[in-house]
């Protein structure tokens, strides 16, 4: 698996041993280490077809170089990959699209034609290029900026030209290093909608973003990195429910039996008690406090967000890296 | 959004175009392109200059000449030898000027006459007698002038021969200790050429990559397509460019042929004959600009800014001037296990073998010259983007690194 990918790229047929036809990515155990620091340490993926599946983590977990291993730029230590069928991910470069962390375009090309190149990279010849790049700046409401040259843009209208140059081959899988970084709210929600447009139309969407909100709102399965290892690879709501929904209590008695019915974990903030819901369920804890005589004033019942799922699973320490990276971005 | 897939991927060759298409024509528009063309006249510029101001330099400077202080028929008599032997032996013998005519039995010093006479370019004063002629001058000089005296002051005695007859001229086309001269002089030439041109252009590609690293593009590049294909690209491009420059250059030298101002035709011929040879100079171009290109391109591509790469430049230049010595070193050792080293090498192999188009005339060798040089090419290439991909990309495992760090181990002990 370490072998050089260049090597045998004549050769595009996918390996004799197809994967599920329902993985678009699976690696098992990706190593990478650089100058002796670990920065990938066994990574697990599995990306399902289809969907649309978010890296999430802080700066530094690992997000871009496990990204750049799947795409094939550079090669793992140890480990597998398997990139639409085939374990030489540049094999299937017609059928990927990539938009770098560090955005970049040729200063002097106008958009279309930086549209058209990028196609030609992945294999669209350059007439056709031109003529889609043309076609995707009008559908995005960037028609006027066609003609104009990389170096005239702003950084925001450059990086959008790019992301439409990651689509311009039509790929069946597309992988966006921290696509919201450098755009404006406007055009974060439209990149959402074009995500899920994609996703809806049966292309494959990966991304990684330190923003849980993104991933939240977006993602079927989430991949939760930090300090080069996954800790949690699945579904959003399963990662959600490895944190027991949280109780939020008022009461009218400060004091009394009823307080024997409340967990160990139970904190006050304010007028209220939180705590994590009891494995036996909300009917006996109700039961105790009615009985407790509590004067239950409210009673709500939250199934945890990300943010806490998170937190949860990649610990304290990360989750404030998560919270301080979201913010510089903000 | 999404319609039809698109079906295959682009080889190696046809990404190597996407990005040598890129390439020629962003250098093409560029506006430096055009001092790109013009880089060749600023030495040929700077050398008329120097050429007229050196011409006039000499011109203002006259010929050395012989002074002479005799008495006046020996002075004479030296005078008509000089005259006569003159035309017979063009050039060998020095201009006469009158110092001074004595008066018979008067004595002088001729010493004395040379520092007198400042104004006049005199070399040596003759003096004495035509039995007895004594030669006065910076020592160099006068060793060798002491013949020609002697035989204008034997001349002059009436020792010498009267009547000359005409010698009957029988030019043969050439022999052959003149067609191997001429022809190596052709070699050389040709060789001269080919590494100006190659160090004038295949130094350009040093700092290719420069750019696709500063702007981040290489990231993009290298998930689409093989980073050979990126070398490739780039070498063909530049090699692209280059012959544009050199196609312009060299209409433009014929055009000053045609209206007189080059003279060609003294070249002589070399053995396979001009159309091949020019052919073959082309092909030969080619493969040194891409032997040499591919080797700076990967060297470049370690090199992360362009002061980096200006450091690099010197070395290079170096480089390029040991390789052409080597080959024009061969050259002076035809048939020696020197010439075959030179053909072989790689990077010597374009000039040792158009040196050889010059000398010999079968053609295989440069059939096989240059399957040979393709094949290190390709060598070259690959193995310059696998060090670009191991140590800029940092990709695969890190086994040079600790093969590196053994060798360092070793050197420290």
């Amino acid at each position: 698996m370490t072998s050089d990918p260049d090597a045998d790229l004549d050769n595009p047929a996918p390996d004799s041993n197809e994967p599920p036809p329902d993985l678009a990515i699976e690696v098992r155990g990706l190593v990478k280490r650089f100058d002796g620091a670990t920065a990938v340490d066994g990574v697990d993926l599995r990306v399902p077809t289809g969907s649309i599946y978010g890296i999430l983590g802080p700066n530094g977990a690992g997000k871009t170089t496990t990204l750049r291993m799947i795409l094939g730029i550079i090669d793992p230590d140890a480990g597998e990959r398997r990139v639409l069928g085939s374990t030489r991910p540049q094999t299937q470069a017609h059928a990927i699209g990539y938009l770098p962390e560090e955005r970049g375009l040729y200063p002097a090309m106008k958009a279309y034609e930086a549209i058209a190149f990028l196609g030609a990279l992945r294999g669209v010849p350059l007439k056709e290029g031109r003529k889609r790049g043309r076609a995707l700046l009008e559908a995005h409401g960037l028609g006027h900026l066609a003609e104009r040259q990389i170096r005239q843009m702003s950084k925001g209208q450059a990086q959008q030209v790019q992301l439409l140059g990651t689509l311009v081959h039509r790929p069946k899988l597309v992988i966006f290093d921290e696509p919201f970084s450098g755009l404006d709210a406007i055009n974060q929600g439209r990149l959402e909608q074009m995500i899920r447009a994609l996703a809806k139309d049966g292309t494959t969407v990966i991304f990684s973003t330190h923003v849980i909100a993104h991933a939240e709102r977006l993602c079927d399965e989430v991949a939760i990195i930090a300090g080069g290892r996954v800790p949690f690879a699945g579904p959003v709501n399963v990662a959600r429910d490895r944190i027991r929904p949280q109780v939020r209590l008022e009461t009218r008695a400060t004091d009394g039996p009823w307080r024997a019915a409340l967990p160990a974990d139970a904190r006050r903030e304010g007028p209220f008690w939180l705590f994590s819901l009891p494995e036996s369920g909300v009917e006996p804890l109700l039961r105790a406090l009615i009985e407790g005589e509590a004067g239950i004033l409210s009673l709500s019942i939250e199934r945890a967000g990300l943010h806490d799922a998170f937190v949860a699973i990649a610990g304290e320490a990360a989750a404030r890296a998560l919270d301080a990276a979201s913010e510089e971005a903000a | 959004m999404i319609g039809t897939r698109q079906p295959g991927r682009l080889s190696l060759l046809a990404a190597a175009m996407v990005i040598a298409r890129r390439d020629f024509v962003a250098i093409l528009w560029s506006r430096s392109f055009i001092f790109f063309l013009l880089g060749p006249l600023f030495p040929l510029v700077v050398g008329a200059m120097a050429g007229s101001i050196g011409s006039r330099v000499e011109t203002s400077t006259d010929a050395p000449q012989l002074g002479i202080a005799m008495e006046g028929p020996a002075l004479d008599a030296m005078l008509t030898a000089q005259a006569a032997l003159g035309p017979r032996i063009d050039g060998a013998l020095p201009d006469l000027a009158i110092v001074r005519r004595l008066k018979p039995g008067e004595k002088t010093d001729p010493a004395a006459l040379l520092r007198a006479t400042p104004e006049r370019n005199l070399a040596a004063i003759v003096s004495g007698t035509l039995t007895h002629p004594i030669l006065t001058g910076p020592r160099d000089r006068i060793a060798q002038w002491q013949g020609p005296v002697s035989l204008m002051a034997a001349h002059a005695q009436g020792l010498g021969p009267s009547h000359f007859p005409d010698v009957a001229l029988s030019a043969t086309i050439t022999s052959h200790a003149a067609t191997t001269h001429s022809r190596l002089r052709t070699a050389q030439g040709g060789q001269t050429l080919l590494f100006l041109l190659t160090m004038l252009l295949a130094g350009m590609v040093l700092s290719n990559l420069v750019e696709e690293k500063g702007n981040k593009i290489i990231e993009v590049l290298a998930a689409a397509i093989p980073m050979d294909a990126v070398f490739l690209g780039k070498l063909f491009a530049m090699l692209g460019v280059s012959m544009v420059g050199i196609a312009v250059w060299g209409a433009t030298g014929l055009l000053f042929n045609l209206l007189g101002g080059l003279n060609l035709h003294g070249l002589p011929p070399p053995a396979v004959g001009w159309p091949l040879f020019v052919a073959l100079g082309v092909c030969y171009f080619s493969m040194a600009y891409l032997l040499l290109g591919s080797l700076f391109l990967a060297v470049g591509s370690m090199a992360s800014t362009v002061r980096e790469v200006q450091t690099l430049s010197m070395p290079v230049t170096m480089a390029q001037l040991m390789v052409f010595f080597f080959a024009s070193y061969a050259l002076a050792r035809q048939g020696t296990p020197v010439e075959w080293a030179a053909m072989a090498f790689p990077l010597s192999s374009p000039f040792a073998m158009l040196a050889r188009a010059a000398m010999h005339a079968p053609l295989w060798p440069h059939l096989a010259a240059l399957g040979w040089q393709t094949m290190w090419v390709f060598l070259f290439v690959r193995g310059g983007a696998h060090v670009f991909r191991r140590r800029v990309m940092q990709s695969g495992p890190q086994g040079v690194k600790r093969r590196r760090s053994l060798i360092d181990i070793w050197r420290q002990r």
